[in-house]
Formats: C-alpha cells, structure tokens, sequence
C-alpha cells in the first residue's frame, strides 16, 4: 500500500512539473519555430524559409533600436552593479544606523513597484530638472538612469546574498595584518565576491536590453530603443520579423547560459582541487 | 580640518553613495509627483509654485479636484477595483499552479535540482516582451491554440480567446509564475525532512503532515512569493495592452493613456499616488518578510 501511494506521488509529481515547464516554454518554442514560416499568413506553418531573418536584417528601426539599447544596456549594467554593490554593502555590514529601515524599503522597492509608477515619476522629476538647468535631454542619459534605479536592486539582492554567504574571518585576518579598510574591500572583499559581480552584470544588462515601460516613459524623440520598436509593433499585430529577433535573443541566451554555467562548474572544481590538495599538506 | 576628516569617515561615504542616489532617483520623483497632483489640469505649468507670497500674505493652494474626480469618476473607481481582482486572481493561480512544482523541485533528486532550478530561471533571461507577445499568436482567432481544437474537432468554430479576461490572466500567471516559484523553492527546498518523518512516526497520512507541518513551515516563501507577483500585477501595463480587451480594466493602462493620450499629467499624478496607497500595505508586508528573512541568517 505504501509503494502504491509514493509511486502515485512521483508520478503526479513528474506529470505537475511536466505541465508546469510545457507551460513556462510554450511560448518560447512557438517564437522559434514560426520564425523559420514561409507564409505571410502568421500562425499556419507553410514551410521552412529564412525570409524573415533576411527580412531583419534589412529593418532599420530594429537595427538602430538594438545599437541604441546595447549601449544603453551597457552603462546601465556597469552603473547598477557599482551603486549595488555599494548597497549590498550598507546592508550586510552595517546593521545599525539612522534610517537603516528605510534605506532597506528603498533599495528593495523598485524590485515590485509597477513600472508604470517608476516611470512616471522619474519623468517628472527629470523634466524638472531640465526645466531648472537645461539638461538632460530626454534620451539616452534619462533612460539610462530609469534602468540604473531598477538595476540596483537588482544588483544588491544578487550581491547581498554572496556578501552573506562569505566567511568574515578573511576580512578580520586582513585587518589584524594592518589592511585598511579599503584595502581590505578592494584586496579581500572584492576578489570573493566577483562571481557575484559578473551575474549581477549580466542580469541587469539583460533588464535593461528588455525594459518597454521604463523607456517609453523616459525617451525623447528619435531615440526608440529596440524594445519600444517591437512594442509598438506588437500593439498593432503579429510580426513575422519579431519572431525572427526573438529567435535570435534565445540562441544568444542559450548559448551564454551553458557557457556561464560550464565556466562555473569548472571554477568550482578547481576550487574543490585547492581545498582537498590544502587538507593534504 | 580635523573636523572634515572626522565627518567624511569611511562608512559615512559608503552610506551616502546609495542613499544620495536613492533620494534622487526614488525619493524626489515621488515628493515631485505628489505635488503635481495637487495641481489644476488646465493649468499651464504644472511645476508652477503652490505657495505664492503677495502683500505679505503667504497662500498655499492645494486643489484635491483630481482626487474628487477620480472617487467620483465610476470608470476610475471600477478600474481600481477590476486591477485589484485581476493581480488577485493572477497571484492565486501562480500559488496553485507554483507552490506544488516548487514542492516537487525540491523534492527531486539533488543532482538535478540545479538544472530544474535552470529552467525555471531560462525563460528570465529571453524577453519578457516577447513572450508576451508569443500568447497573441497562440491564443488568436486563427492561432495555435484554436488550430489545434478544430483539428482535433474539439470545436467546430474558433473560440474567442484573444482580448478577453482569459487572455489577460493566462499572460499575467505565465509572466509572473517564476517570481512564484523561486521564493517557494528556496524556502521548500532548505525545510529539514526530519520534520516530516516525525509528522509520520507520530501516525499522519502524507496529506496530513503536508497541511499541518510542510505548508506551514513555507509561510514565509507563499508570503514573500504572493507579494512579488501582487504588487506589480495590480500596475502592470504591457500584458493588458497586449493581450486584454477594450474590457479588460487595469489602471497602469488608464494612467498610461491619462498620460500620453489626454496629457493631464495632474490627473495622471493623482491616479499614481492613489496605487502607491493600495499597493503600501502589501510593499510593508514585503518588506517586513525581507528584513526577517536577513535576521534569520
């Protein structure tokens, strides 16, 4: 009887998260394989055809609208994670200051505060101040800080999690030996935490590369990022050509994820290797 | 000198990085927004000054028109109500759909707990916008969806799928399941089985010691994972503008179109301070999780 039950259980088991994965990539497959449709007619397969790559290629506005994104989805990553990092560090090291509640609330608010609120208020701030000093132009510059402010948190959750894991013993023996303090950050704190730089970097460029409402709100005229360029195509219908884009995004992904998770396997047998090899001596 | 050197310590300046960038990017535009919602539409500058000095006499004009308009307005309040069933129901199908395949990660096999952990993660990673976008070419008129039906003669005629509330909560529980999922798994998966065997020895069925020893333990993983999908449905604006009807109601699409249709950026203030209000609560519950979680370390 006891078999039966715990066989029905791993069997609904298997089947739940089955369904559950069928369902979280459903939509993923269909982008893919309607992107190699010959037809013009979007959800009935009629063969196999590259058109709509070619197609892409020639598509200026996505074009331009991904070179404007990259850029942006660069400096948003390097920004994020530098104030995130600084963040992570108030955070776990410091428990006790005036504010501390708050800080914390802020940090963590964009995490799920509806963008559309973000987005509006940051403009309205910014055009303040252009209002009061001329600058900055809605563009490049007050995209960037919308996806920063979002990027951070981001940032400092990823970070805060490897700051706690990592042993404070290091960082007291570094201060025994006479480190100063940022000596310690930038020699002991930063080497172990690096691993945390790198996710925290990639995932808030991947953020940035994909935020619509944010950069709706934040662009001026002429500086459409790709996102907004597919939006307002996909507001309208069905694209062949965004199929193809996403196509694309999800070899990227995929290719970048068996590399980064390859790279870590391998970082960590080797660090399996140096513990058992200095137990030995 | 001496007294610079001690002001500006070290922990000073690591504090006054973040929190002079928050203040800025966070802080001010919220200050900034609800000033501007104390202003006329038809007024010309909105940033114009509320507090005026003439003849000695200091007047503070505040006009709460917008906020009258929007609780008398019946479109308004609907809309807040229909926004707040919509995230409500998106947050109970990705607990009903999430909390038994977190439990059942967490109960696979350790050496493939990484990889399920993967794919759940993966689909972060490929375009929110473009998985959106997928569902308008499963669920059409002429789509994936009703394609397979009639082939399988299910149905004799499409089905009216797209543009509807059913479109609306199928994009919001997919887009939102993984931030369902993840919290409810890092909590399920570090839960000590010991518990459970004791729950057995003590002579409870599974269904039993899983209602009164596992679900219980997990409070703060469906708490912290109910928050994370809650408060961003109840604003959120591209899958309604994408997959929702003309009588799908959400307020980020109303206070999208407040904005850049009609540019009554008072009135548009108002509507933002008002789903600050409702969304408050449930960021304080957010929050408090948080803080406990990073104590309990």
């Amino acid at each position: 009887m006891k078999t039966n039950t715990s066989f029905m259980q791993r069997w609904f088991g298997r089947g739940w998260l089955s369904l559950g994965y069928l369902f979280l990539y459903l939509p993923i497959v269909v982008l893919v394989v309607f992107s190699f449709n010959s037809s013009r007619q979007d959800m009935v397969w009629s063969g196999f055809s590259l058109q709509w790559y070619a197609a892409l290629m020639q598509d200026t506005e996505i074009i331009n609208g991904l070179g404007l994104s990259l850029r942006i989805a660069v400096m948003t990553a390097f920004a994020s994670v530098v104030l995130g990092t600084f963040a992570a560090f108030v955070l776990d090291r410091y428990r006790r200051f005036t504010g501390r509640t708050i800080f914390a609330g802020m940090v963590s608010a964009p995490l799920v505060m509806p963008e559309v609120i973000i987005g509006l208020s940051l403009l309205l701030m910014l055009v303040s101040v252009q209002k009061a000093f001329g600058f900055p132009e809605r563009g490049l510059t007050t995209i960037w800080i919308g996806h920063t402010l979002l990027g951070m948190a981001y940032a400092a959750v990823v970070v805060q999690s490897r700051l706690q894991e990592m042993s404070k013993s290091l960082e007291e023996a570094a201060m025994d030996l006479g480190c100063r303090p940022y000596q310690v950050f930038f020699l002991v704190t930063l080497p172990n935490i690096k691993q945390a730089l790198g996710s925290a970097w990639l995932l808030t460029f991947t953020l940035s590369l994909d935020d619509v409402v944010l950069s709706a709100f934040l662009s001026g005229p002429g500086s459409s990022t790709m996102p907004i360029v597919i939006f307002s195509r996909a507001r309208l219908g069905l694209d062949p050509r965004v199929n193809a884009v996403a196509a694309l995004t999800i070899l990227v992904v995929t290719i970048g994820v068996i590399a980064s998770s390859l790279y870590i396997a391998r970082a960590e047998r080797l660090r399996q290797k140096q513990i058992s090899s200095a137990g030995q001596e | 000198m001496n007294f610079f050197k001690n002001f500006f310590t070290g922990r000073r300046f690591v504090i006054a990085v973040p929190s002079l960038w928050l203040a800025f990017a966070f802080l001010v535009p919220f200050l900034i927004v609800l000033r501007i919602s104390f202003a006329e539409a038809d007024m010309a500058d909105p940033f114009g000054t509320l507090l005026t000095v003439a003849d000695g006499v200091m007047t503070l004009k505040v006009k709460f028109s917008n906020y009258l308009f929007i609780l008398q307005d019946d479109l308004y309040v609907l809309t807040y109500l229909s926004s707040l069933k919509f995230a409500a129901i998106t947050t109970a199908l990705c607990l009903i759909i999430g909390y038994p395949f977190a439990y059942f990660m967490a109960r696979a096999k350790p050496a493939i707990r990484p990889v399920l952990l993967m794919l759940v993660m993966m689909p972060f990673w490929t375009s929110f916008l473009l998985r959106i976008y997928a569902w308008k070419g499963i669920l059409a008129n002429n789509g994936i969806l009703n394609n397979f039906l009639l082939a399988i003669g299910a149905i004799t005629e499409p089905l009216q799928l797209m543009n509807t509330q059913f479109s609306l909560i199928i994009g919001m529980t997919y887009a939102y399941l993984p931030f369902m999922i993840l919290p409810l798994y890092a909590n399920l998966v570090k839960m000590d089985v010991r518990f459970l065997e004791a729950a057995a020895d003590l002579g409870a069925t599974p269904f039993q010691a899983f209602w009164r020893v596992t679900v219980p333990l997990s409070k703060s993983g469906i708490i912290a994972g109910s928050m994370l999908v809650f408060i961003p449905s109840v604003g959120e604006y591209v899958i309604p503008e994408l997959l929702g009807g003309p009588d799908t109601l959400m307020i980020g699409r109303q206070l999208w179109d407040e904005f850049f249709t009609n540019n009554d950026w008072p009135l548009a203030s108002a509507v933002t301070v008002v789903v600050i209000m409702l969304i408050l609560v449930p960021m304080a519950i957010f929050n408090k999780y948080k803080a406990e979680q990073e104590d309990n370390r």
